[in-house]
């Protein structure tokens, strides 16, 4: 656990001590302790055309003490409220696995154990989130930091400067938490920002310095980008204004990536007020660019069923409905073919700095 | 071995008995009598009229002693035991006394240095009676006379009937051991006892009395054997233990005290302190003669005329049912019964049979009845369920009968709540030990265990055919089922048909068939619903604990959250009892037996708990101020009494204050007797299904 700066802000540990009150007036009144906590699903979550935002409905599920199916889950989430209390009150933050451990021990008397794998934790956490309404950072929880900047942006990290223009070809190691508090912008003179998939992509861009051709800032996630990347980077285009391009894989996973990033994931629908970018853009990979840049067939990749089955339901969502989304979805399932940006190698090992990303953002070739 | 005998003969083709045993003598090699020694001069019947003569029974005997159950020395050991103890409970029984038996087994050392009992070849077996004694001009014949006894001519249900049984057994020891059978009897407290040394003269079946005289005897009246044979010791199946064991089971008005060869003690204490209701003596009832018994009677009788002949010697044949047999058979109703020829005496017979003629009357059984199977289960049985049905009498060939059957079932509450070991994950294919074990059937033929044959056994049969699956049993296709059970099945008669001379498995009637399955249905019916309100209360107890398990951390949860100043063990008490009301609350309880409460719906059952027993209580416990007799006192499952003996099943008892444990001043040791002794079949954990409910039937008509 690191210790982090303190503040005097006590309402998410309030939060948490509210859950003991639960437990104990409706012990008091001979009812079943229940928290309701908001469903974290597709069946809940609505998209606002106006924001361009996925948001979270009101559908909540009851977890009770006294049923069987839920005794468990129930107990689990007082450890886990427990043991986030402990961390606002110590002031310290700490990684989802390290939660896992604290709150798991042997029941008393017997052989079970209060959490058997993170998987049963992770969800707690998540659930409490929602039902706090408190942001992950805000119950001093991190991700894992897998993230990487570079570009002319300066942070204030700790106290120390940091300018991701002179880091070389590595970059900045994005924190997991980005919040002012904790990160710092000094100064951004980019003009705009490329959020890339895949890492290879990002050192590429990197090692091309791509950056300083264009002024833009380089950021990647390397795969679905977490939150603290896409939390920097939904700060970069509030404060700075710098509009935000997606690079990703042309497959439905990366058509996905690309939504999470702009209107928000359904898992986590409350948080897309602070993580979204509506007005973020996708570059490509496209499933018009093979035939605009003329890559062979042979360098695509046949969809499996479960591209097919993903991509059909990405039709239905709600948010690419607009006819160019379908058209680029349709286009994809009709070709059968799946393409990785690392297939632009093929042309050439520069391809991707020298002719595709220059052309693209020459010809605007973008959807919205 | 003292005495060589001959090995059995095949002459006589009875059903010759199985030997249960491997050490069976029988497989020395014989020469078969019908091959023709070739170089043999023919015969004429001259020479073959020369050597035909009598055959006494006791020479019989001598050749066919497998036939009566001495077919190797330890069957015969237990035949001996078998044979005394029936006749002492018998007689006891028809004098009205409740019986007081003492068995005692020594080991004989025979010339050399004594051995121990496993390896010892020849036994004392004495055995005392507190019955009615038997007059000193009897004795001798009774003990050393074949076919000489007061049961064989009489329509009435005993454990004895054909007269064979002590005189067999005496006649064994005198071939084996050449030792006479030593009687001691006195009819009464005022009577003095006699001693006697008899040996039977097997040429002329004619008692030789060695030694006839007064002496003191310290036991007031009744009658003690003591037989000395040769004979083999051992433990486990078919062995005298056992048979002792069900005996007690099925005679809970006995009071059985045991001295093994080893020098222990057992006793099997009185648990239901009535005689069983003394059975009627009937007439035969004329669907049950055969043609030849007919001819016999029709000889026999002393009416003049065949209408008065039927009327009064038969039971239910009124004197105008008598015409209308004779009219419909075309016999005349005056004419003499030793006159009427085999032709017409065959149509008669034929008539019998197809006329309408009501069932006999059955207050010539008494059968054990469901209080006395419950307490004689529950007193030797470990296990948590217990059940007893009889059924209403029924009839087969013109014989009543009763079927009786009774369940234990479970393995007793010490260990169905012994702490569990960490329940270790099962491989593929593999299942849980005891699941597999076979259920036990105990048999019984007027009160009488049936160790042998049991395949071959009606009630064995129609245990089978009981499709237990339907009672929460697991079962595999024709087996017995899986599970911690005893079946008891219980036939009384005042002639229970057995497969063979041996008397070790009742034929199969369909009569006898069908009622004990009806009998097994009704029992397996209370067993299921038994087993489903354990399960489903069960459940509810898992519940309850898993609730209980989490209750602990969500209180320390919220008390940590709190800053450590809940005070939790109040917040725990109000959890625990929204859990308890949440979970069946004190149905629950009852259901899991915390309560005391017996779970209604149950007749005749007794379902015990780690705190006690429910249901049929009383049958369990007996009188307070037990009868005390002769030098051991009763001892009773009350824990105000103290005993010097233990009983052999240590009653567990609601904990109560000042539970007495018996003195070990005593040498007798308790016996807690396991009759799982189990099989392995493949089990399968069976569902619950639903039961069947059975309709109880009254008295049918035989065929
Ligand atoms: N202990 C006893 N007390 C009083 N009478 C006895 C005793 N033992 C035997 N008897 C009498 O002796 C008779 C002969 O006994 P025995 O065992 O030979 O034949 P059973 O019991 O009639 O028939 P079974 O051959 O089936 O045993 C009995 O019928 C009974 O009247
Ligand atoms: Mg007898």
């Amino acid at each position: 656990m690191a210790q982090v700066k303190p503040k005097k802000n006590g309402a998410v540990e309030k939060k948490l001590i509210g859950m003991a009150d639960v437990v104990i007036s409706a012990a008091q009144r001979a009812k079943d302790p229940t928290f309701a906590i908001p469903i974290r699903a597709l069946s809940n979550v609505s998209f606002n055309p106006r924001k361009g935002l996925i948001e979270m409905g009101e559908k909540k599920q009851a977890r009770s003490f006294f049923n069987v199916g839920m005794a468990k889950k129930f107990m689990q989430t007082m450890l886990v409220a427990d043991a986030l209390s402990e961390l606002q009150r110590a002031d310290l933050t700490t990684s989802l696995r390290e939660i896992y451990y604290r709150t798991k021990h042997t029941i008393q008397d017997s052989h079970e154990n209060t959490f058997d794998t993170q998987d049963e934790s992770d969800p707690i956490i998540e659930d409490l989130e929602v039902s706090l309404v408190a942001l992950r950072e805000e119950l001093h929880v991190r991700a894992e930091n897998s993230g990487s900047i570079v570009g002319p942006v300066v942070f204030g990290d700790d106290g120390d400067r940091v300018d991701c223009a002179r880091l070389g070809k590595g970059g900045y190691s994005v924190p997991s938490i980005v919040e002012p508090e904790y990160l710092e912008i000094r100064r951004c003179t980019a003009d705009f920002l490329l959020l890339v998939e895949k890492g290879t992509q990002w050192n590429r861009l990197s090692e091309d310095k791509f950056w300083r051709r264009y002024n833009c800032v380089l950021l990647t996630g390397n795969g679905q980008p977490p939150r603290g990347v896409r939390r920097l980077a939904r700060r970069l285009h509030e404060e700075y204004r710098l509009p935000v391009y997606v690079l990703v894989d042309n497959d439905p996973w990366g058509y996905y990536i690309y939504s999470v990033v702009k209107q928000g994931s359904i898992n986590l629908a409350f948080e897309s007020q602070r993580m979204a970018i509506p007005k973020a853009k996708f570059i490509g990979l496209s499933s018009a660019d093979p035939e605009a840049y003329e890559l062979p067939r042979n360098v695509g990749i046949k969809l499996n069923d479960k591209d097919i089955t993903r991509a059909k339901e990405l039709l239905n969502y709600r948010w690419f409905q607009k006819p160019a989304w379908q058209e680029e979805i349709k286009r994809m399932l009709a070709n059968g073919l799946k393409f990785e940006l690392d297939a632009l190698a093929n042309k050439d090992f520069q391809y991707l700095t020298k002719k595709y990303l220059p052309r693209k953002l020459k010809e605007k070739d973008w959807l919205d | 071995m003292a005495t060589k005998i001959s090995p059995p003969s095949s002459r006589f083709s009875g059903t010759p008995s199985q030997p249960d045993a491997t050490d069976s003598e029988q497989a020395s090699p014989r020469k078969n009598p019908l091959l023709v020694d070739k170089a043999a001069p023919r015969v004429t019947a001259v020479e073959m009229g020369a050597r035909q003569r009598e055959i006494s029974v006791s020479e019989f005997f001598t050749k066919n002693r497998h036939l009566l159950g001495f077919d190797n020395p330890r069957k015969a050991l237990l035949t001996c035991v078998k044979e005394a103890v029936d006749n002492s409970l018998d007689a006891c029984e028809e004098a009205g006394i409740l019986p007081d038996v003492t068995v005692k087994l020594e080991t004989v050392a025979n010339g050399q240095t004594p051995m121990s009992p496993s390896q010892a070849t020849r036994f004392r077996i004495t055995v005392t009676d507190n019955g009615p004694g038997i007059v000193r001009q009897q004795v001798p014949r009774i003990f050393a006379k074949l076919l000489y006894g007061s049961k064989f001519h009489r329509m009435r249900m005993s454990r004895g009937q054909q007269g064979i049984g002590i005189s067999a057994a005496g006649m064994y020891g005198q071939l084996t051991t050449g030792k006479p059978v030593k009687v001691i009897s006195r009819t009464g407290p005022r009577a003095t006892a006699h001693y006697f040394e008899v040996q039977i003269d097997t040429k002329k079946n004619e008692p030789l009395v060695h030694e006839d005289k007064q002496i003191e005897w310290t036991q007031p009246q009744g009658t003690e054997v003591a037989i000395e044979v040769e004979g083999r010791y051992q433990k486990g199946r078919t062995s005298v233990d056992e048979w002792l064991e069900q005996t007690s089971i099925a005679n809970p008005h006995v009071r059985l005290v045991y001295h093994t060869p080893e020098g222990e003690t057992k006793e099997y204490p009185r648990t239901h302190h009535e005689l069983p209701p003394s059975p009627k003596e009937i007439k035969p009832h004329p669907y049950g003669i055969e043609f030849g018994v007919l001819l016999k009677m029709l000889q026999d009788t002393k009416s003049h005329t065949v209408s008065s002949f039927m009327a009064s010697d038969f039971c239910r044949v009124s004197p105008a049912l008598a015409e209308e047999i004779c009219k419909a058979a075309k016999v005349s109703p005056d004419a003499r019964p030793r006159a009427v020829k085999p032709h017409l005496a065959e149509t008669l017979y034929q008539t019998i049979q197809t006329t309408k003629i009501m069932a006999p009357p059955t207050n010539c059984i008494s059968p054990i009845g469901e209080k006395a199977i419950l307490s004689g289960l529950y007193k030797q049985i470990k296990g948590e369920f217990y059940t007893a049905v009889s059924r209403p009498p029924a009839v087969y060939r013109g014989n009543p009968f009763v079927i009786e059957a009774g369940l234990a079932f479970g393995k007793g509450p010490e260990e169905s709540t012994r702490p569990q070991q960490a329940a270790m994950p099962l491989a593929e294919g593999e299942d849980h030990g005891h699941e597999t074990e076979l259920a036990r059937v105990i048999r019984y033929a007027n009160r009488v265990p049936l160790l042998f044959q049991q395949s071959a056994c009606s009630t064995f049969k129609a245990v089978l055919n009981t499709t237990w699956r339907n009672y929460g049993m697991a079962q595999s296709r024709g087996a017995l089922p899986a599970g911690p059970m005893v079946i008891f099945v219980h036939m009384a008669s005042v002639w229970v048909p057995f497969t063979s001379e041996s008397k070790e498995a009742i034929a199969d009637y369909d009569e006898i068939q069908k009622e004990i399955t009806l009998a097994l249905r009704e029992a397996g019916r209370r067993l299921g619903i038994f087993l489903r309100r354990k399960e489903r209360a069960a459940g509810e107890f898992r519940r309850r604990n898993i609730f209980a398990l989490y209750i602990e951390e969500v209180v320390e949860a919220c008390n940590r959250l709190k800053g450590g100043t809940l005070p939790t063990e109040h917040l725990k008490e109000q959890l625990h009892k929204i859990a308890s009301s949440r979970t069946g609350g004190l149905k629950t309880d009852e259901a899991l037996g915390k309560t005391g409460v017996g779970p209604e719906g149950l007749p005749h059952s007794i379902i015990v708990t780690t705190e006690g027993i429910e249901g049929e209580a009383e049958v369990a416990q007996t009188p307070t101020a037990p009868v005390v007799s002769r030098q051991v006192a009763h001892t009773e499952r009350h824990a105000e009494t103290t005993a010097p003996v233990k009983p052999v099943r240590a009653p567990k008892i609601r904990p109560a204050s000042g539970e007495a444990k018996p003195p070990s001043a005593s040498k007798a040791k308790v016996v807690q007797q396991d009759l799982f002794v189990g099989n392995v079949s493949p089990g399968r954990k069976a569902a619950l299904p639903k039961a069947r409910r059975t309709r109880t039937t009254g008295i049918r008509k035989g065929k």
